[in-house]
C-alpha cells in the first residue's frame, strides 16, 4: 500500500509559480484601479484559482479517492449560501440608517 | 518499542484499506480539522463583509498599509511582501513533503526548517505591522482610519490567521525533530509529514482570501 499520495514534484512547481504570478496579478489590479464592478470580479476569481490550485495539488485532494474530496468539499457551499445570504442583508441595514437619520 | 511501532503502523494501513475514504484516520482527521477551521474564517469574513457593507463607508486599506520608502508611499507593498513569503513557505512545505515520500531525511529535515523560518518572518512582518498600527492608536474600539469595526476586524481576522502560523511553526518542529531523531523511521512511515503539510497549505489558504478581502477590497 502507498506510503500517502505521490504528487510529481513538476506539478509542485508549476502550481507554485503560477500561485507567484497569480498572486502579483491581484496586487497588480489593486493598484491600477480597476473600475468597481470589474475589481471584485477578477479580484474573487483570482482568489478562487489560487485556492484551487492549493487544494487540488499542494493538500493532494485532486489526487484522492472521490469520497473524500466530496466530503471536503459539500460543506464549503454553506460558506457560498452565507455570502449570498448575509451581504445583501448589509446593504439592507445600510438604507434603513438612511431612512433614520436622513 | 521499535516492533510495537511498527506493528501499530500496520494497523494504520489496514485501516486505510478499509475506510470509505481509502486515507488513513489521521490524514481524515486533518480534513475534518480543516473543513471546520475553514467554516470558522469563512463566518468571520462573511461578517466583516456583511459589517463593511452595512456601514458604507470604510477605511483605504492601501493607504493604511502603505510604506514610505524614499520618501514616496508604496501602497500594500509589506502585505505584497507577506504574501510572497507565505506563498514561498507553501512551495518550500510542498518540497518537504516531496522528500519525505522518498524518506529522505536531511532534505525533508531542511526544507521543513525553511518553512518555519518563513512562517516565522510572516510572523515577524504581522509584529511590525501590529506595532505600527498600534503606536499610531489603532485599538479594537477606535481607529483614526475610518469606522471603529475597522480595527475591530483588523485585529480580528490577521490575529487569528497569525495565531495559526504561528501554532504550524510550532506543529513543523515537533515534525521535524520526529524526522530528525528517527522516529518515523522506526514507525515505518513519513506520512505526518503529508498530513503537516495539509495544515501548513490550509494556512497559505486561508491568507489568500484575508489578503483579497481584508486589504485589497
Amino acid at each position: 500500500m502507498a506510503e500517502g499520495t505521490h504528487v510529481p514534484i513538476r506539478k509542485y512547481l508549476t502550481v507554485w509559480f503560477w500561485l507567484f504570478i497569480l498572486s502579483a496579478l491581484a496586487y497588480f489590479i489593486d493598484v491600477v484601479h480597476v473600475p468597481s464592478p470589474w475589481k471584485a470580479i477578477l479580484l474573487v476569481m483570482v482568489a478562487l484559482m489560487k485556492a484551487g490550485m492549493i487544494m487540488a495539488v499542494f493538500m493532494h485532494l485532486g489526487y484522492e479517492r472521490l469520497s473524500l474530496i466530496y466530503a471536503v468539499v459539500a460543506p464549503l457551499i454553506f460558506l457560498v449560501v452565507m455570502t449570498i445570504a448575509f451581504l445583501p442583508e448589509g446593504t439592507a441595514v445600510l438604507g434603513s440608517h438612511a431612512i433614520a437619520a436622513p | 518499542m521499535a516492533t510495537a511501532e511498527l506493528s501499530l503502523h500496520q494497523e494504520f494501513q489496514e485501516y486505510t484499506l478499509r475506510s470509505p475514504f481509502r486515507a488513513s484516520w489521521q490524514k481524515v482527521m486533518m480534513w475534518v480539522f480543516i473543513v471546520v477551521d475553514a467554516l470558522t474564517f469563512g463566518s468571520l469574513l462573511v461578517s466583516y463583509g456583511f459589517t463593511r457593507v452595512s456601514l458604507g463607508e470604510w477605511a483605504n486599506p492601501a493607504e493604511v498599509f502603505a510604506l514610505h520608502i524614499g520618501g514616496k508611499e508604496i501602497p500594500l507593498l509589506l502585505i505584497a511582501i507577506m504574501t510572497f513569503i507565505l506563498v514561498s513557505s507553501s512551495g518550500t512545505m510542498a518540497l518537504a513533503v516531496a522528500n519525505a515520500y522518498e524518506r529522505k531525511k536531511k532534505e525533508t529535515v531542511l526544507f521543513l526548517t525553511l518553512t518555519m523560518l518563513l512562517g516565522l518572518t510572516f510572523v515577524g512582518c504581522q509584529v511590525y505591522e501590529w506595532t505600527h498600527l498600534i503606536t499610531h492608536g489603532t485599538r479594537p474600539w477606535w481607529n483614526p482610519y475610518g469606522p471603529p469595526q475597522f480595527g475591530a476586524y483588523f485585529f480580528t481576522l490577521t490575529g487569528f490567521h497569525g495565531l495559526h502560523v504561528l501554532s504550524g511553526v510550532i506543529y513543523l518542529a515537533i515534525v521535524a525533530r520526529m524526522v530528525a531523531n528517527g522516529t518515523l523511521d522506526r514507525r515505518g512511515s513519513y506520512q505526518l509529514v503529508e498530513i503537516a503539510g495539509l495544515y501548513w497549505h490550509f494556512v497559505d489558504l486561508i491568507w489568500v482570501f484575508i489578503f483579497t478581502m481584508f486589504y485589497l477590497f
